[in-house]
């Protein structure tokens, strides 16, 4: 398959360069001549390859050039029938997954740590969540996947649902059971969604979780930028077989820009070419690694890193090895504590830390240097910072109490308050700490006493909540009952 | 025939050795390792492409990261070297019969193996039956050593490329667990003189004093690095390299040094007005 060498939208760009044409269109940086500040920051070739759709370029909205012949080697490289080269990020890869098949009303089965994306698409088009309940990880306070007979029983009790949405793995890299799920939703007539934001990796690696179109799923929404080497922002929307994939390129069409980045279309393009040629030893890499970082963490008292041995045949169907995800607690620190002094005190970024947890990204960028000074700085903290465990908030998952639909509550007639006063009402927003991003409260759902006492704590840990109108989050929006 | 070795000590200086044949020249999994002879400088190693020494003047800087620590504390017995694949800094502490241990961890196997082959000089004593040599990380080899070493010589490349775990935080920190209640490290620091390296002689500088209840800076005049003005960081746990410098035990050890005696031992603290300055800074950043 020697065709996935190529690399079509780079090449007609390099070509259109050369080409020496003369720009009468937008941008109006016309490839920088006219603005040195941005050449000078971000060199030459990459704003001359800042550049707009035309015959030799293709069109995103409607591709029938070198868009399309990247679109071709793309779905064969990730096994798909169609792929969608995404620039809105992979929200809009996720959001456009739910508005192909939910119409207002129409349910769709869902566990209920989803990406706020995923909440917002239901705000839009007024899909109503079923929720099924992730297991929770009793020692780690992690949400899992969704067990089958969870599934199974959601599926019965609400046949009229459209869709059942999975994801595949989790930011901890938790895999639900997939090719079942999908049978389940095929044997009832429903599709299957999956939110493959941190799996492009399980498409070319070896020995990893199954991925959504091996495992038969009708659509995912796949972030190349995340752990497969394109730039920020620039994600796929993969479907399988039975889709009609031109009535998704409209409903696509709906939201996507008409000034889709080529900088972040050619770096797709060159991504998809170097996981297809390299990924299997890439990822091997990453998952020796990441193995290698897990043993050794393990050694430091107070730390647990998590693999393989969380696996339980159903919440935990399987596990991502290439996620370094470590259990804090027992050191005495917030995951989010643990995440702020690596940073401040070390100069090491991971990716996020919450309550009990921290996740570092292993990807095809990372060296062992790296990973020893991620050890290095572990053990340093445990010497220097590790404090007594009592008194450590422990659960993740709060099962929500949902009272009406989400788009119901965001369009509702709204009242602020205190957060600390609101216990009993219906929020119009959502709640959550960016990252992982996923919603504590999504609008529609009661305020109980655990959520707030979880809001107070975790900002009193420090992480960064967002979502409410109220940059301090002191107040929060609900709904006029 | 011109045939010269060109570094750059800045964007806008250049350093040059004309050279008389290459020895050696390999890529290893971390870096570029040339050897060179010439007649100014004898045999000379780089890697990327950088200065690490000369068999002309290789005596002054590892004169000066051993026999300082050394004379400040006679009863050193255990040392860990880490990064010095030459085996210069190596070779000076065989010379102390009162040691006991010498570990070096090298995480470029094949520098070790260049060096024993061309640079002799240097290498000799790898062999002596003290020494364990560990090939890995520098970072990692510390991580779980706990008050195990009297005396830790950090002899590392520049802070950019495989040096560049040796001059964090976590590294530091990592080696004030590994020393012994008396321990000292020493580490090459960086040249004061180009702004490059003054900064990450000011970085290093401040973070070895999060950690450490003493630090001293030293310095040396190495003609073959940038800017000829060497610097070199003394953090110990208790002590002090001027108050309890032992001159006269030191001296009836009858070590025969071309460039360290005790009286520079004294003077090589007292730095210029603009160094002080810059490592006030450090403090104060």
């Amino acid at each position: 398959m020697s065709r996935q060498d190529r690399t079509p939208i780079y090449d007609a760009l390099q070509k259109y360069i050369d080409n020496r044409i003369v720009s009468f269109d937008v941008p109006g940086h016309k490839q920088g001549k006219g603005h040195k500040a941005l050449v000078d920051a971000f060199g030459q070739k990459c704003i001359s390859m800042d550049l707009n759709s035309s015959k030799p370029l293709d069109n995103l909205t409607h591709p029938t050039g070198v868009i399309r012949e990247a679109e071709i080697l793309a779905a064969e490289a990730f096994r798909a029938a169609q792929a969608f080269f995404i620039t809105n990020g992979t929200t809009a890869a996720v959001q456009n997954m739910i508005f192909s098949c939910c119409r207002q009303n129409d349910k769709i089965i869902m566990p209920r740590n989803v990406h706020k994306s995923v909440i917002n698409a239901m705000i839009i088009c007024g899909a109503v969540p079923v929720y099924v309940n992730p297991g929770t990880e009793p020692e780690l306070g992690i949400s899992l996947g969704m067990s089958v007979s969870d599934v199974k029983r959601a599926v019965s009790e609400h046949p009229d649902a459209k869709a059942i949405f999975v994801n595949n793995p989790t930011y901890y890299g938790v895999c639900s059971d997939l090719k079942e799920i999908v049978r389940i939703a095929h044997d009832a007539g429903m599709l299957a969604l999956v939110d493959e934001a941190h799996g492009t990796h399980l498409y070319f690696g070896e020995g990893l979780p199954v991925s959504a179109m091996d495992a038969g799923a009708d659509m995912s929404a796949v972030s190349i930028h995340k752990t497969g080497g394109s730039l920020t922002q620039s994600s796929m929307l993969l479907l399988g077989p039975g889709i009609d994939a031109e009535a998704v390129r409209q409903t696509i069409n709906l939201t996507q820009t008409t000034s889709g980045s080529y900088l972040l279309m050619a770096s797709l393009d060159i991504a998809r070419k170097n996981l297809f040629l390299n990924g299997r030893e890439i990822f091997a890499k990453v998952c020796s690694l990441s193995e290698y970082a897990r043993r050794e963490v393990n050694k430091i008292p107070g730390f647990r890193a998590f693999g393989k041995e969380i696996i339980n045949g159903d919440t935990v169907f399987d596990f991502d090895s290439t996620k370094l995800s470590i259990h804090t607690r027992a050191m005495g620190l917030a995951g989010i504590e643990v995440y702020d002094i690596l940073r401040d005190e070390f100069g090491i970024q991971i990716e996020f830390g919450d309550i009990g947890n921290v996740l570092a990204i292993i990807s095809v960028g990372d060296r062992e240097l790296e990973i020893e000074r991620l050890l290095g700085a572990l053990s340093e903290i445990q010497r220097r910072f590790s404090k007594d465990p009592m008194n450590m908030l422990d659960h993740e998952y709060i099962d929500p109490q949902v009272a009406m639909t989400p788009q119901q509550a965001f369009y509702a007639r709204k009242r602020s308050v205190q957060i600390k006063d609101s216990l009993g009402m219906i929020s119009a927003e959502l709640v959550m700490a960016y990252p992982p991003g996923i919603p504590i409260l999504a609008p529609g759902e009661r305020l109980t006493a655990e959520i707030i006492d979880y809001i107070r704590y975790a900002k009193e840990k420090g992480c960064v909540m967002t979502g409410t109108k109220d940059m301090e989050m002191n107040n929060i929006e609900t709904v006029e009952e | 025939m011109e045939y010269w070795y060109t570094e750059e000590h800045s964007e806008n200086a250049r350093f040059s050795i004309r050279v008389d044949r290459q020895l050696y020249s390999a890529k290893s999994k971390f870096q570029r390792i040339d050897i060179f002879e010439a007649e100014e400088f004898g045999r000379f190693l780089t890697l990327d492409g950088l200065m690490m020494l000369t068999e002309k003047d290789e005596f002054i800087y590892h004169d000066m990261i051993v026999h300082v620590p050394m004379a400040t504390n006679p009863g050193i017995k255990k040392v860990l070297v880490i990064g010095a694949g030459d085996g210069g800094t190596v070779r000076e502490l065989t010379r102390y019969g009162t040691i006991e241990k010498i570990d070096m961890v090298e995480i470029d196997k094949m520098v070790v193996d260049a060096c024993l082959e061309y640079m002799p000089q240097t290498s000799s004593k790898l062999s002596d039956p003290r020494v364990t040599i560990y090939y890995e990380d520098g970072l990692k080899f510390v991580r779980d050593k706990v008050g195990v070493y009297d005396l830790i010589i950090v002899d590392s490349t520049d802070p950019f490329g495989p040096g560049e775990g040796l001059f964090t935080k976590e590294f530091y920190g990592n080696c004030y667990k590994a020393l012994t209640e008396e321990g000292i490290l020493v580490n090459q620091h960086e040249c004061p003189y180009y702004d490059s390296y003054a900064m990450s002689m000011k970085r290093a500088h401040k973070r070895i004093k999060e950690f450490f209840p003493i630090t001293r800076v030293y310095q040396a005049h190495i003609p073959t690095y940038p800017s000829g003005h060497w610097l070199f960081g003394f953090a110990s746990k208790k002590k002090d390299p001027i108050r309890d410098l032992d001159a006269e035990s030191w001296n009836s050890l009858g070590i025969k040094t071309e460039y360290y005696n005790t009286d520079l031992h004294r003077g090589c603290f007292a730095l210029p007005t603009y160094v002080k300055e810059l490592l006030d800074e450090a403090d104060k950043d």
